[in-house]
């Protein structure tokens, strides 16, 4: 059985349920898999922290919550000081560099796509969420690309399918291309 | 989306917007509510999607009102629900305890939260465990259910709907803010007439129509407004007829009956699951969220070599006390986490009668037990 | 002369459970004169009674809906009005009334009653305002004049009541009148118009309760009360339901205040599921 966990903190209005959601939809109904999403948020409707936790696994998932997390998305200062600190080497951590400025002395260091300034470039900052995906599918296994793809394009509003693929693509690349000089510098 | 506006397929949805597609699969068509965290979810989804099965959906003033509502769309002959958490359901339990008397079927689901008062609005509980069976003044016995995924709110709440509609009783959802807010993969298979279960009607003529003269199972056959039957119903203490009638033995006949049709059906309407229970010497006995917690802290408990095993409870209410009652002869002990500081622990313990040890494993919500804890209460009974 | 009063009696008959008569109000109370207008209404207006249901709350006027031989509902305590709403939404070709009190409609239900009107809930309520609280032994009520004696102001009432035609009006009821027991035809009238009417409904019927009211403020006899009732009435349709506060001992304003056109919950709502099925094709 392998049981990997996802965390995605920030805070509200970047998406951060919408992605645990197309996370969770793409390993469960896409990948054959199980996946149980869980999230908690504070009273406000925009602005507080908030959280999403994906736990993807090959069997019925018992413990809703994710414990270590496998990969840990962070998207907001504050929850880079909840979350950031301390972790097993084997972490991934992925951060908006806009958003998040790392401690040094924490190990692992964490990989970086400025996803809201590419998302802005782009010309609608709401696919950040989106680009993020795209990053994650390419430099993580926890989900096939071809699924979380899809569940991407089956969660956003209708009409707004083929600009959500090219933001999904645009950090796919990036992250492809991430991952390229990061295995390259271990040569 | 089949052509009637149910929904059919897989999906990757939360447990409070899988028990609205459970009700509209249960062939529900009224909903009346009042927002509340963490069930509001409901609310929102039925106001969606009701009006594409031709349903009403309607939003009280109040959870009093939701409560009245639904039964007087019963009486119309609707299937008819309301979803609320603690504080509404407070509110509920004055005409909760008319449904019972007047034996209206209707389905209430509760999301709970932790309390006492307004509580930890957005966080999880089994805090109302014990309302749900006594909350409402008088004797009575209730059925409610307890889901622990996404998956079983919907199935369970068609199972309410049809248990509602066989014995003529709300029955409870009793499920947790963590179950309705959690999302997993959903599989709402296409349902068909005959897997749902309707009330009897009556089949004699309105001038012999006795509205509380019961068949059998106990359970009397149900006209509703408008087909000139002409019956008449109330709050009140009544006779066959529907009549009031102020005496200690019309009291006890009635009284009788309500508890006895549940109580003396329970078989056919309590359900549980087990895991490794054959061999075990210590059972956890645990519902809802808890109920997977544990699932895992009895794994755990296995591979260290000790025989633990799990009876999850489905149905609450009406207690499963035969099976424990079962298991205590056997079992060395009974360990009962819980999400609040014990209240389904004090029926294991009933039903255990010295039997067995009874060990609460209390948390006051807010978050969910950690396996280990559990786990620790497991090898501790064991010793 | 004979024969017409025995046809009135079996039409009235017809409409009762004869089988639980005696009925438990007192000698004197004008709940069974005002339910006797609600058949007659029935009846002058010619209506399908297998199509009406009566749906009534706690207390003597609550007793109503089990004396008639209707589909009726005898529910909890202020909850007559959200019990009848599901009923008309559960199936909106019933034709449904609510009998109560003004303690139960007012005071415990007064927040249904408010949300009723303001969504004009297609129904009729018949509202008996007798100032106190009768079952229970003769309590304040919403109602009750400032000075009037009760058993829970001894020393007087110094609250200030209720003008509820006012309330209901402001809220958003389509129709509202007031009679006293003994404006009999005025109140058929107005119960039978009420109830062909579509929207929200509201009719109070100003009635003695001798036994408790009436002998803490000097007027033991139900009948001579009903007739003082009569007596201090103006007649004033139209009149502004602001100007309709009922004191210890003056005028009581009668009459149809309210009758105005609005669309209910139910034409609202039909048209929302229009508007959903056409954006589905």
């Amino acid at each position: 059985m392998s049981i990997k966990g996802i965390r995605i903190a920030g805070f509200g209005g970047q998406g951060v349920i919408l992605s645990g959601q197309i996370l969770g939809q793409a390993a469960s109904i896409y990948g054959g898999g199980f996946a149980t999403l869980t999230q908690s948020y504070g009273p406000e409707a925009r602005g507080g922290s908030c959280m999403s936790e994906v736990v993807i696994s090959d069997e019925p998932i018992d413990y809703p919550y994710v414990q270590n997390p496998n990969v840990l998305i962070i998207l907001s200062q504050e929850a880079y000081s909840k979350h950031g600190h301390n972790l097993p080497a084997e972490t991934l951590v992925i951060i908006d560099p806009d958003l998040v400025k790392p401690d040094p002395s924490q190990n692992p260091s964490p990989f970086s796509i400025p996803a809201t300034r590419m998302a802005r470039d782009m010309g609608r900052v709401v696919v950040a969420n989106i680009i993020m995906l795209g990053f994650l599918a390419a430099v993580s296994e926890v989900v096939s690309p071809e699924s979380l793809k899809k569940s991407v394009l089956t969660s956003v509003p209708k009409g707004t399918e083929e600009f959500n693929a090219k933001a999904f693509e645009l950090g796919y690349n990036y992250g492809l291309e991430h991952r390229r000089r990061s295995e390259g510098a271990n040569d | 989306m089949s052509e009637d506006g149910v929904l059919c397929g897989t999906f990757f949805m939360n447990g409070d917007v899988a028990c609205a597609e459970g009700a509209i699969s249960a062939g529900c068509r009224f909903f009346a509510g009042y927002p509340i965290t963490p069930a509001t979810e409901v609310a929102e989804r039925m106001s969606e999607r009701l009006p594409h099965v031709g349903g009403i959906y309607i939003q009280m003033e109040d959870e009093i009102a939701s409560m009245s509502a639904i039964l007087g769309a019963s009486w119309a002959g609707m299937k008819a629900m309301t979803a609320t958490s603690g504080p509404g359901f407070s509110l509920m339990m004055e005409n909760l305890g008319l449904g019972v008397m007047l034996e209206t079927p209707c389905v209430v689901v509760n999301i709970q939260r932790a309390g006492p008062s307004t509580g930890l609005p957005t966080l999880p509980a089994h805090a109302d465990m014990m309302q749900a069976r006594w909350g409402s003044h008088g004797s009575y016995e209730i059925i409610a259910l307890v889901p622990s995924s996404p998956q079983e709110i919907f199935d369970l709440t068609i199972t309410a709907f049809n248990l509602s509609e066989i014995y003529r009783v709300p029955v409870l959802v009793m499920a947790d803010e963590v179950v309705g807010h959690m999302s997993e993969k959903v599989v709402i298979p296409s349902i068909s007439p005959d897997e749902l279960s309707n009330r009897r009607r009556p089949t004699v003529a309105p001038e012999q129509y006795l509205p509380y003269k019961a068949d059998g199972d106990l359970v009397p056959p149900m006209a509703i407004a408008g087909e000139g039957y002409r019956f008449h119903v109330t709050g009140l203490t009544h006779d066959e007829k529907g009549y009031p009638v102020m005496t200690a033995e019309a009291q006890d006949k009635l009284v009788r009956r309500l508890v006895d049709k549940i109580r003396l059906n329970r078989r056919d309407i309590i359900r549980y699951d087990e895991v490794d229970v054959e061999d075990a010497e210590v059972v956890v006995c645990a519902y809802g969220i808890t109920a997977r917690i544990a699932r895992l802290a009895v794994q755990q408990a296995r591979d260290s070599g000790i025989r633990a095993g799990l009876l999850r409870l489905i149905t609450v209410w009406p207690f499963a006390e035969e099976r424990i009652m079962e298991l205590a002869q056997r079992v060395k002990a009974f360990v009962v986490p819980e999400l609040n500081y014990g209240q389904i622990v004090l029926e294991v313990e009933r039903c255990a009668a010295g039997r067995a040890t009874t060990l609460l494993v209390p948390h006051m919500g807010g978050s969910v037990h950690l396996p280990e804890t559990i786990l620790k209460a497991i090898k501790e009974v064991v010793q | 002369m004979t024969s017409n009063v025995s046809v009135e009696q079996n039409i009235i008959n017809s409409f009762l459970r004869l089988d639980r008569m005696p009925h438990i109000w007192c000698a004197g109370c004008g709940i069974g004169p005002a339910m006797r207008c609600f058949i007659k209404a029935i009846h002058r207006a010619g209506l399908d009674p297998d199509k009406i249901a009566v749906v009534s709350g706690i207390g003597c006027a609550g007793r109503a809906a089990g004396y008639l031989r209707l589909d009726s509902f005898h529910t909890t305590h202020g909850r007559a009005l959200p019990f009848a709403i599901g009923l008309k939404l559960g199936n909106p070709e019933l034709n449904v009334v609510v009998f109560s009190g003004d303690g139960d409609l007012v005071a415990i239900g007064g927040n249904h009653l408010i949300h009723a009107a303001r969504r004009n809930m297609d129904m009729t309520v018949i509202c008996i305002n007798n100032f106190n609280y009768g079952m229970t032994g003769g309590q304040l009520g919403p109602t009750t004049p400032v000075d009037a004696r009760s058993t829970t102001s001894p020393y007087g009432n110094i609250e200030n009541p209720f003008n509820v035609p006012y309330l209901v009006a402001a809220s958003g009821a389509t129709y509202v009148a007031r009679w006293t027991v003994l404006h009999a035809r005025q109140l058929e009238r107005s119960i039978a118009e009420a109830m062909v009417k579509p929207g929200f409904s509201f009719i109070e019927v100003i009635s003695p309760c001798p036994t408790l009211y009436g002998r803490m403020n000097k007027q033991p006899q139900g009948l001579e009360t009903m007739h003082e009732y009569q007596k201090r009435s103006i007649v004033r349709d139209g009149a502004d339901p602001k100007d309709l506060d009922i004191t210890f001992d003056g005028p009581i304003v009668v009459g149809k205040f309210v009758d105005i056109e609005r669309p209910t919950f139910w034409d609202q709502y039909e048209q929302l599921l229009d508007r959903v099925s056409g954006k589905e094709n």
